[in-house]
């Protein structure tokens, strides 16, 4: 979406060294050169854990057929299961409904980090390193959890209730670190951080509660959502409504972002917060702006947890490791929009994969986390991605480039 | 020691910051590297430092080719530099600074202090420079934190000394002090590079001089050259920044500042019961040696500082026509702009653009949130788009597309930018800081211009400037500040030499009786002290 | 003319002094704090019940020293001296008197209130309870949990006063816990063990060193991602080969305890610091070498000069990302050795996640230590005492919601960082990439 602004202009591409050298340089390369780095070092680890491989390196020299195969054979099944299980099902592929049910898992999974990416990206974009959506997601789903079992109301304004609750509860764990920023100056990095620890006992606290227990049960669980407050499914899938706002949500930030006077100061701040100061922006109150949507964004993250059917319950493990993911997530994303769905889907099909993989291979879903952070590494530092690949370095392009322009503006002035 | 230069190069992409220079440094010797802004003094010196590797050309030491790799290479032969921007770090003392890369260590890598004390208080005695080794940096005044860099160089046994625009950050009494110095260091055998742009402290200490223009060294000359000489091989051509139409001071009254005092948190008096108008139709020119409040006082003037008593009154006529006043002190900078005044922020870079965005989003920066380029939080693209090719055009800016990153224009493109922003509203007031800091010629001259038509449209122009040249040739009255307040607001023909004494805060009265006591009236001559 | 210069200046110094605002925050919250124990503590224990507390003194002339102390009276003794230092921080700050005796009011004043206030909750915590609260093993297990605190919080005052953030104290850690359990299991030595950890620490630290120094990564990102890594990659190993051969893997071995003869003798103090893991041990040469070496040797000068300053250290021949790049491996492996007390000095063996957050709490302490290993030192203790407090308190059968405590650190930390506990001040160029 944002990044349509950011295309080249078309121009008749005159040799094809051109064409690659303008791929090589891009983002998108970059990106997709990350993601293959990562599945390296992937199947290397896959393969170092597993017993027959192990046992094949032992008598490398003398057959080194069995390494190879046995190599082949646990990287190869632990990634088609891992495709399997995010994208779809080609071994039972009896009705559509179930050749595609891998892609609703991956979609289901995708949401909480679409929501909490977005959030992110949002901080980033206006300057702040917010580190607190996980602690943001878990103040969303308290409230969200607790309205939506205790509460008592007709069908859909229960889940509109319920969405404000996640919302307002996140927006109120982002507006703590936004207004201490603009009124003292505090390290938002930090305070997120120890906010996140905060939510986490404060949830567990609430948890011991008799007003958040479940009747009769000794775990620290709420009890059930009520059934009015569960999104819709479309099409008999496990794609619900919450798929659908991830993706208005999104349409929404790029809109603010790029569209609205709000987006406008966001972004000033962002890159220039003195620049915006003197052209009589309210750099506090931005801060405190960005962190109360970016918070309530994040909080939504929650409602894919509580509001999907069967009824789910209020734990101290709401959040799992989404708002931390949701980092990666925006960071691949590069903090656009549209970057945050894709990044969000292609890690929620890491997820939806991860399981499958770890059930018939046995290869941990633990390994994702790996794939994750490498891939976010190497997509921050391009450099290094080129170094690997040999590829050539586009600033030094963009500065001949720049050098040609120089030239002919000193020819015309010459000229003139 | 003998230093030679030999043909240096230095290119940045395909901009040629050195061409081919030559340049002897005899010892005992003071060369004064006279240019321009930007005409290569710094880079010439950042090579033969060993910060930046040259593309052409050898150094040079009694007659021995050498190559730095890095200042410690430059040091360790026997060259010390004095920074423009001072190199020491402010929570360390001086001792631990001028120790620092050398240290003298006793067991276990632990520094020997009081020989650390012993190396500054034997400089420091010698030359009389009264330096505590056990004050911390960052408490001292810029111009003993400058001796303390000269203290650095010397403990490192440097005989030459390179000083890189020295006293553009001093009072003239630090600078006067500052020439004493160098004349000791001189009789102590230690030559001097002094790279200046100021024709009269090279006169004063130099013993030759090498003039730089764009990037070659364009003459040689002696002390004794004239300024008018030494001004015109420096600039090449005759440059008349002077403006002569002055405005009749008749307009009405625009901006009204009352006993505006500012103080910062720790209760430090920055500004001190200022007081003065600004017409219709007039520019005054805010004069004084750079940190004396100038920048707080252009800050406050858009409210990006709250002032701690007194009042910016602005006097307007509403669409009635009726004249009414507000008081603007403690409001925000959103309120300053909404009143009409315009602002050129001192530090374009800093406060003046975002350089990520577009020309056109930049030159809407401080209006985006007004018809036409926003309705109801949302942006008008289009208006803002048409806004900016008008613009663009109108200001000459260079750029290949509105579209472009403000970051990748030049300077001078860039401060059209901030201008053009700034002129394109109705404006009362317009204030100025150093409008054409580290602009080109042509630049300057264009937005010299524009301020000129803006008066003359009937704004009421608030100059501030530490270039003699600009205030004089662009003023209707001069306020001259020294420590936060006005020592004077005098007539535009001033001369420089009574205007340099008030810079140094001595009062106006004061400054014409000393200068018509001048030992060196010759002194008094117009010709460009500091072109 | 110097004279004439010099001399407004001192001028201001002077009226700078006394313009110096005053501020109130602490005398209102001592006293806020007395009422708190007040209210909260005297008036609320019933008449006559007692308070036990056990000290084990460690010394066998004096034994365990049993305390029974009347609640209500002991209370109101701590409330009266509370009473007392609110007083004297009332005076103070309308006297602007800043030190008395060359010793600053704010702090000593401060500790002596904490101190108080602490031991006011523990005897009405206590209070009317059969059980005594053990005094002396309420020391020395806070002393012990903030091991990892400690050395985390030291890692990051080297990195960090060299100019790069270490966030990935935690994943620093959690790799000097892995690497420590794994070769102290396969060779069934604890000191292997111990000698591993750093080196894991290490590695990790040279990551963020290329990430954040050579590419430039914005350093929060590279450590936020880099505790993500280790995170999986351990829990991916111990799902892996840990569990697959727990014959091996399962054993832990553990570092002795050792018992400094004659120190370990002195009263209270001896069993709390002198009776411990190895670990302690090395804790305190670390601290005690950090402090002094920062502050006054030339690797300490050289190492503060790329963070405050990075191009007056270029300027002067230091050569400032090869100084960031061994001292930011340094300081991995300094909380790499920290992370040896999850699995060594525990006797444990190696758990998924099992650093559980201590890297943050270890960034928090070196922010409330002002980026100081002796500050450093002191808020790892709190964070650690606070920590052991609930531990303690729940063999007494207090139940205070645990919850509360644990989140103690993060709120102070919070407080801290938005300047009601006294500004902090980060080294300048913390963070910022230094391009030559």
């Amino acid at each position: 979406m944002s990044d349509l602004n950011e295309v080249q202009p078309v121009q008749p591409v005159s040799r094809w060294s051109d064409a690659f050298k303008k791929m090589a340089t891009s983002q998108v390369l970059t990106s997709i050169l990350a993601i293959v780095v990562a599945l390296v070092l992937g199947a290397i680890l896959i393969a170092a854990a597993d017993g027959d491989v192990q046992r094949s390196w032992g008598y490398l020299f003398s057959r080194p057929g069995d390494f190879f195969s046995a190599l082949g054979g646990s990287v190869g099944s632990a990634y088609s299961a891992l495709f399997q299980g995010a994208v779809f099902n080609i071994s039972s592929s009896y009705t559509v409904g179930q050749f595609f049910a891998p892609l609703t898992k991956t979609i289901a999974y995708s949401v909480p980090l679409i929501f909490a990416g977005l959030a992110l990206g949002m901080g980033f974009r206006a300057g702040l390193f917010n580190i607190g959506a996980q602690g943001q997601i878990i103040l969303g789903a308290t409230l969200c959890g607790y309205l939506g079992f205790t509460l008592n109301l007709p069908a859909g304004i229960h889940l509109v209730i319920c969405l404000l609750g996640a919302f307002i509860g996140g927006a109120l764990w982002g507006f703590i670190p936004g207004i201490l920023k603009a009124k003292t100056g505090a390290n938002e990095v930090i305070v997120t951080i120890m906010l996140n620890s905060i939510a986490i006992f404060l949830l567990g606290w609430l948890l011991t509660l008799q007003a958040f227990r479940s009747p009769g049960s000794n775990m620290p669980v709420s009890p059930r959502m009520a059934p009015t407050a569960q999104f819709p499914h479309f099409f008999g899938t496990t794609i619900d409504l919450g798929f659908v706002l991830a993706i208005l949500a999104a349409i929404l930030v790029w809109w603010i972002m790029e569209r609205s006077t709000l987006g406008f100061r966001i972004r000033a701040v962002g890159e220039n917060p003195d620049a915006a100061r003197t052209a009589g922006m309210n750099v506090s109150m931005s801060y405190v702006w960005v962190m109360i949507i970016a918070g309530g964004l994040a909080g939504l993250a929650a409602t894919s947890q509580l509001l999907s059917s069967p009824a789910q319950q209020l734990n101290i493990d709401i959040a799992s490791t989404f708002g931390f993911d949701a980092i990666t997530v925006a960071l691949l994303g590069r903090s656009k929009p549209l970057g945050t769905v894709l990044a969000g889907l292609l890690f929620g099909g890491l997820r939806a994969g991860g399981y499958l993989m770890q059930s018939s291979t046995g290869t941990p879903i633990d390994i994702i986390l790996v794939l994750q952070s490498v891939i976010v590494l190497l997509i921050a530092a391009p450099p290094l991605v080129r170094a690997i690949f040999r590829l050539p370095d586009p600033e030094r392009e963009r500065k001949a480039e720049a050098r040609a322009h120089a030239r002919a503006a000193k020819k015309e002035v010459a000229a003139s | 020691m003998k230093l030679e230069l030999r043909q240096v190069t230095k290119k940045f992409g395909d901009f040629l910051a050195n061409d081919a220079i030559d340049l002897v440094v005899e010892p005992g010797q003071i060369h004064a590297l006279l240019g321009e802004n930007g005409a290569g003094k710094s880079t010439l010196m950042n090579v033969l430092y060993g910060l930046y590797g040259a593309d052409g050309g050898e150094i040079l030491l009694d007659g021995t080719p050498v190559r730095f790799s890095g200042p410690g290479d430059a040091m360790a032969a026997g060259i010390g530099m004095v920074h423009q921007h001072f190199m020491l770090v402010p929570v360390f003392t001086v001792a631990e600074n001028v120790v620092l890369g050398h240290e003298p260590t006793g067991p276990f890598g632990m520094i020997k202090v009081d020989e650390a004390r012993k190396i500054v208080k034997e400089i420091s005695d010698k030359f009389g420079f009264d330096v505590d080794p056990d004050a911390l940096v960052g408490d001292l005044p810029v111009g003993v934190q400058q001796r303390v860099e000269i203290i650095k160089a010397l403990s490192r046994s440097a005989e030459i000394l390179i000083l890189d625009e020295p006293t553009a950050v001093l009072t003239p009494q630090e600078t006067d002090e500052l020439m004493d110095i160098m004349r000791q260091l001189k009789l102590s055998g230690t030559s001097i590079v002094f790279i200046t742009h100021k024709l009269r402290e090279v006169q004063e200490v130099a013993d030759t001089i090498i003039v730089i223009r764009h990037g070659k060294v364009v003459g040689n000359a002696l002390p004794t050259a004239s300024q008018s000489e030494l001004a015109s091989l420096m600039v090449g051509r005759n440059v008349d920044l002077g403006v002569k139409d002055r405005a009749d001071i008749d307009g009405e009254v625009v901006l009204e500042v009352v006993n505006l005092d500012l103080a910062d948190e720790e209760g430090r008096i920055l500004l001190e019961n200022l007081c003065f108008t600004v017409s219709s139709g007039e520019i005054l020119a805010i004069a004084g040696v750079q940190g004396n409040g100038q920048t707080e006082l252009a800050e406050v003037l858009i409210g990006l500082r709250k002032p701690t008593a007194g009042s910016i009154v602005l006097h307007r006529h509403d669409e009635e026509g009726n004249r009414r006043s507000d008081d603007l002190a403690g409001k925000s900078v959103k309120k300053f702009l909404a009143a009409g005044i315009g602002f050129v922020p001192e530090d374009r870079g800093k406060d003046g653009i975002v350089h990520s965005f577009s020309i056109a989003e930049n030159l809407v920066l401080d209006q985006i949130s007004s018809p036409p380029f926003s309705s109801a939080g949302a942006l008008n693209i289009r208006a803002i788009a048409s806004n900016a090719s008008d613009r663009v055009e109108e200001f000459d800016v260079r750029a290949g597309s509105s579209n472009a990153a403000v970051g990748t224009l030049s300077g001078g493109n860039q401060q059209k930018v901030v201008v053009a922003r700034e002129l394109s509203r109705d404006l009362s007031v317009l204030v100025a800081s150093q409008p054409t800091r580290g602009v080109d010629i042509g630049s300057i001259e264009f937005i010299h211009s524009r301020i000129i038509q803006q008066r003359n449209k009937g704004t009421a122009v608030v100059i501030v400037s530490t270039e003699l040249n600009e205030v004089t040739s662009l003023a209707d009255r001069i306020a001259v500040m020294y420590d936060g307040h006005f020592v004077g607001i005098v007539p535009p023909d001033t001369e420089r030499h009574v205007l340099g004494l008030m810079m140094a805060g001595v009062g106006y009265e004061d400054a014409l009786a000393q200068a018509g006591h001048s030992p060196n009236p010759s002194e008094k001559a117009q010709g460009g002290d500091d072109v | 003319m110097s004279l004439m210069n010099t001399q407004p200046d001192l001028d201001h110094e002077l009226e700078h002094e006394v313009l110096r605002p005053r501020s109130w925050k602490m005398p209102v919250a001592l006293t806020i704090f007395t009422l708190v124990a007040l209210a909260g503590f005297c008036l609320t224990v019933d008449s006559g019940v007692e308070s036990k507390v056990a000290i084990v003194t460690g010394n066998s002339l004096i034994g365990t020293i049993n305390l029974v102390l009347p609640s209500f009276s002991a209370l109101l003794v701590f409330t009266v001296a509370m009473a007392a230092l609110a007083g004297i921080s009332w005076w103070a700050t309308a006297t602007r008197t800043v030190k008395i005796g060359g010793v600053r009011i704010g702090s000593w004043v401060g500790i002596l209130f904490g101190t108080f206030f602490v031991s006011a909750f523990l005897l009405w915590a206590v209070a009317g309870r059969g059980v005594a609260l053990q005094f002396t093993s309420l020391l020395s297990g806070a002393l012990f949990l903030s091991i990892p605190l400690i050395f985390g919080a030291m890692a990051g005052t080297v990195c960090e006063r060299v100019g790069v953030i270490n966030v990935s104290i935690e994943g620093q850690l959690l790799a000097g816990a892995f690497l420590a359990a794994v070769l102290g299991a396969i060779t069934q030595n604890p000191w292997i063990g111990l000698l591993a950890a750093p080196i894991a620490g290490a590695l990790i630290g040279l990551l963020l060193a290329l990430f954040a120094v050579r590419y430039w990564v914005d350093h929060i990102i590279v450590g936020v991602v880099l505790n993500v890594l280790v995170g999986g990659l351990t829990s991916y190993l111990f799902s892996t080969v840990l569990t697959r051969n727990p014959d091996v893997f399962a054993m832990s071995v553990k570092l002795p305890i050792w018992k400094i003869p004659i120190l370990s003798e002195i009263p209270v103090l001896g069993p709390v610091l002198f009776a411990q893991s190895v670990l302690v041990y090395i804790m305190y040469l670390a601290v005690i070498i950090l402090q002094i070496m920062l502050f006054k040797s030339k690797w300490g000068l050289r190492l503060r000069s790329c963070g405050e300053h990075p191009r007056a250290a270029d300027t002067v021949g230091i050569k400032v990302n090869r100084t960031r790049v061994v001292n930011t491996i340094l300081g991995g492996a300094i909380a790499g050795l920290g992370g040896a007390y999850f699995t060594l000095a525990n006797g444990l063996a190696f758990g998924k996640h099992m650093s559980g957050g201590r890297g943050y709490i270890a960034l928090a302490a070196m922010i409330l230590g002002g980026w100081k290993p002796k500050g450093a030192l002191v808020a790892a203790l709190l964070f650690g005492f606070a920590d052991n407090l609930q531990n303690s308190l729940g063999v007494v059968g207090v139940e205070v919601p645990s919850q509360f405590m644990l989140m103690a650190p993060y709120l102070v930390t919070i407080f801290a960082v938005a300047g009601l506990v006294g500004r902090v001040h980060p080294p300048a160029m913390e963070g910022k990439p230094y391009k030559g």
